[in-house]
């Protein structure tokens, strides 16, 4: 592993931009995590970009329902590489306590997830551990992307 | 067609063909909101196995009024309530993804919640919950 190689996962994990994808209950959180308490801008991410095109990162907080899933893809497909997922809560990890017909039972059904946090909802602090251990992960190389 | 009292609010039982008279009607006494459409799924319980229910408010009368009508199985459908008052048109879809009962004169009778391709009609009492076997938890095994 070279110094660039070093340099380049340095510099990824300390300005990772998340797009927005809250969908539900887990978003407050997510805002909550964003704003001045448990602070994400000293992580450098405090930016949700609107457009997939310049986020890295999608967390995923929320319930996906069926009709949901395709536009999930799709967001995730306009995402330039490298890209991470962080399923955030129990209703993106496995369906959370929504075991019927109208939610995708995960979001890694749809997505490759990188990050699991589990919670209903998660939070600030579990959410921040779920972000530090992706750069951790990123850092020592475990992700490649 | 009969009145009845359910916990001091008033219900009218309307039979299909009169359905959108008596919502015409009850827009001219005064019934400016149809607050809600729904449906209710008897199944066995009763020969008619759905009920349409419309619940209207009026703001001038300060009074509440609810219209219920049954709906058959086979080809259930009734009377839309949408060229009487707009706000009924989610409703209407909404019933009809759920339940199935189609509504005439409806501009977009389309699947709402549900996904277009969806088959089958999730409120009904004969559709599964849709769950997913999880460890340590018995569940139905459902279509």
């Amino acid at each position: 592993m070279t110094t660039v190689d070093k340099a380049a996962k340095w510099a990824r994990t300390r300005s990772m931009f998340p797009a927005s994808f809250g969908l539900a209950c887990c978003a407050i959180e997510m805002m909550a995590t964003g704003v001045a308490h448990y602070d994400l801008a000293r992580f450098g991410m405090e930016a949700f970009r609107a457009s997939p095109r310049q986020a890295d990162l999608m967390v995923v907080a929320g319930r996906v329902s069926q009709k949901m899933a395709p536009v999930l893809r799709q967001v995730y497909d306009q995402m330039p590489d490298p890209k991470w997922v962080i399923s955030m809560g129990a209703c993106a990890s496995t369906g959370g306590m929504f075991n019927n017909y109208a939610l995708v039972q995960g979001v890694d059904q749809v997505v490759p997830v990188d990050i699991y946090i589990p919670g209903c909802p998660p939070g600030p602090q579990s959410l921040m551990h779920g972000i530090l251990t992706l750069h951790d992960k990123i850092m020592a190389g475990e992700i490649v992307n | 067609m009969t009145w009845e009292d359910s916990h001091a609010q008033d219900v009218a039982r309307v039979p299909g063909e009169d359905w959108e008279a008596f919502a015409r009607a009850a827009k001219e006494a005064g019934f400016e909101i149809c607050a809600d459409v729904t449906a209710v799924d008897w199944m066995r319980q009763r020969p008619e196995r759905f009920e349409v229910v419309a619940n209207l408010v009026s703001m001038q009368h300060k009074s509440r009024l609810r219209m219920i009508t049954s709906v058959g199985r086979g080809q259930p459908s009734v009377a839309s309530l949408t060229p009487i008052w707009p706000g009924a048109g989610f409703a209407e879809r909404e019933v009809y993804d759920m339940f199935g009962i189609e509504f005439e004169g409806h501009p977009d009778l389309t699947r709402i919640l549900m996904p277009d391709d969806w088959e089958g009609h999730p409120l009904r009492k004969d559709f599964g919950v849709g769950s997913v076997p999880v460890q340590f938890k018995t569940s139905h095994q459902v279509s």
